[in-house]
């Protein structure tokens, strides 16, 4: 029981990650009308349009001309995202997450955390310059250019369609991951998840830290696939984890064994305060 | 960190970006480019079409569920896929094999109606006079190979004849007299494109070992003619003589000489 309740994100989350995908695939097999599409492009009940961001950009720059059903599926994902979500859709609903996390479990077990091939540090901030010009060459070659390689792409369609060579580019991202650069795709790479950490910069779930409560064991930091945004809190401040790249997994929750993190709405003025208080 | 790392990082992180985009840029031109692939019924022209299309799946998921299933030899015959890494059409978007997975023309067009973005439109798939219906789709052109078609041999064939759903209208049948026997008749099919949707029934139905009908799409298949040819016997047509676009710039000069002068230049008659 205790087992579960350390876990309870990471059940949750898997339970959303493979409804999601078990609802495609029905859709297309049985013809079941809950959630049809995948994940550049899903309607819900039949009628909710729910459009993926960065396809939608892509498009934008290749000079499609974009129909309202885009555009309705645009609003509901900021909505949802920008106000409660946050970066959620990485760990809730994104199934290349699962391979990604995987690769950090390889990881982990065989403890070479820190062998990289490549240097992290360096190409921090990569996935926002690959976003920017992955647009900039939808626009010359007139087609979403990232949309040829999205790995989410190929997942979602792979299971609810035809999954074809689909496994070798998820091997790629798994061996990626696992051996060449810890948390590589999903923490440097991928220009879908920097647009999510960007559209829910300023939601309201947010991870709270309390500074009282910690005993500075690092737990939170082995285990975060985005330990940078934990940095600037942990053991320094009360404060929520601001830092946009935040998933909100709730894996660090888990793992704290002192009660000192724990899922909260952000309220902004209270938070300005708080860093006025810590600095004072 | 100092003005130099910074700077230093700037161009490392722009260096690297421009690398990878620009390999994935390339293969993503690449694989955009692939002619012979068929698109769903009303689709946009390919260059518009692989730029619109989201890649949602939802005309394939509307067409495997369609009303008119057709099932051949106890195994159902599913039309439209997405295409996955390796499959012969730009990775994501739909296409059919017309072959082993030909479009029914469904009455009702789910496909199209599906379509959230636009890539797939009604407005592909109407006559001059703005009527929509599945025998208004161009999703291709049939072609035979006079060749490999055993019609053309003499043999008595007709599968792709009576397989079309534009039945004596984009096929017909050319009776002609086969002289090497003397006593028989060749059935040629003869193609009319302009009732052809592309639906690729006849490529299905066709008996020879690899089909001497094919689809293709019709922007690879069809020629044109341009506006110095102009059908002289059909009003409608020597309507393009007016919109001729085509300049004349070489012109032969009237020659103001003798033909005596002129054609027999240089040449001296043996007496
Ligand atoms: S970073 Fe990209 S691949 Fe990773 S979970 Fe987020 S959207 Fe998915
Ligand atoms: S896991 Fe908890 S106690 Fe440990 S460092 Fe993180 S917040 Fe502090
Ligand atoms: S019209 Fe053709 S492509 Fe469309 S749903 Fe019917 S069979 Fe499939
Ligand atoms: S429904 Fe439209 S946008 Fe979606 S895959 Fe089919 S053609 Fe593309
Ligand atoms: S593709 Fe073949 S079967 Fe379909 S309309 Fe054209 S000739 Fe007829």
């Amino acid at each position: 029981m205790n087992k579960i309740f350390k876990n309870r994100y990471l059940i949750l989350r898997r339970l959303s990650q493979f409804t999601i995908l078990f609802l495609y695939f029905a859709a297309n097999y049985w013809g079941w009308k809950i959630l049809i599409g995948n994940l550049s492009f899903s309607k819900l009940f039949n009628t909710i349009p729910l459009t993926d961001p960065y396809a939608f950009l892509q498009m934008l720059f290749a000079g499609a001309i974009i129909s309202s059903n885009l555009i309705i599926g645009l609003v509901v994902i900021l909505l949802f995202y920008g106000i409660i979500g946050g970066r959620a859709y990485c760990s809730w609903v994104c199934p290349v997450n699962l391979i990604t996390d995987l690769a950090a479990w390889v990881r982990r077990k065989t403890h070479h955390e820190k062998d990289n091939l490549l240097s992290a540090m360096k190409i921090k901030k990569f996935r926002y310059a690959f976003l920017v010009i992955m647009l900039i060459f939808s626009a010359v070659i007139g087609a979403a250019a990232y949309e040829f390689i999205n790995p989410i792409g190929f997942f979602t369609r792979g299971v609810a369609f035809t999954l074809g060579f689909t496994w070798v580019w998820l091997l790629v991202i798994f061996i990626f991951d696992a051996f060449v650069l810890k948390n590589g795709w999903c923490g440097h790479i991928c220009p879908v998840g920097a647009t999510y950490a960007l559209i829910g910069a300023k939601n309201l779930i947010r991870v709270y830290h309390t500074k009282d409560n910690c005993t500075n064991c690092g737990n939170c930091f082995a285990i975060c696939p985005e330990n940078q945004v934990l940095s600037p809190v942990i053991t320094k401040k009360d404060d929520f984890i601001h830092g946009i790249e935040c998933t909100n997994c709730g894996r660090c929750i888990e793992v704290c064994n002192d009660n000192a993190l724990k899922f909260s709405l952000r309220n902004f003025i209270k938070g300005e305060k708080n860093e006025k208080n810590s600095s004072n | 960190m100092d003005r130099r790392t910074f700077l230093n990082n700037l161009i490392q992180l722009s260096a690297a970006t421009t690398a990878a985009g620009a390999v994935v840029a390339g293969f993503a031109e690449e694989n955009k480019d692939k002619p012979l692939t068929l698109r769903p019924p009303g689709a946009l022209p390919e260059d518009e079409f692989i730029k619109t299309c989201i890649r949602c799946g939802l005309c394939v998921e509307a067409c495997k569920n369609r009303d008119n299933k057709m099932i051949v030899n106890g195994k159902e015959i599913d039309t439209l896929f997405l295409a996955a890494p390796g499959d012969k059409a730009p990775i994501g978007t739909p296409f059919f094999i017309a072959r082993t997975g030909p479009c029914f023309m469904c009455d009702d067009i789910p496909c199209m109606y599906a379509c959230p973005t636009g890539a797939l439109t009604p407005k592909e798939c109407q006559n001059d006079k703005g009527e929509v219906a599945i025998d208004y789709a161009k999703m291709g052109v049939a072609a035979i190979d006079p060749s490999s078609c055993i019609a053309f041999w003499g043999l008595q064939c007709t599968a792709c004849y009576r397989a079309c759903p534009e039945l004596d209208k984009a096929i017909t049948i050319e009776w002609k007299q086969n002289k090497r026997t003397g006593k028989h008749a060749y059935r040629i099919p003869v193609l009319h494109e302009e009732y052809c949707t592309g639906c690729g029934m006849c490529e299905m139905a066709c008996v020879t070992e690899k089909p001497a009908i094919k689809i293709f799409p019709r922007e690879v298949f069809l020629g044109k003619a341009g506006d110095r040819y102009v059908k002289g016997w059909d009003v409608k047509d020597q309507q393009r003589v007016k919109k001729a676009s085509t300049k004349t710039t070489t012109k032969t000069p009237w020659s103001k000489k003798n033909p005596i002068q002129n054609l027999n230049q240089g040449v001296n008659w043996n007496e």
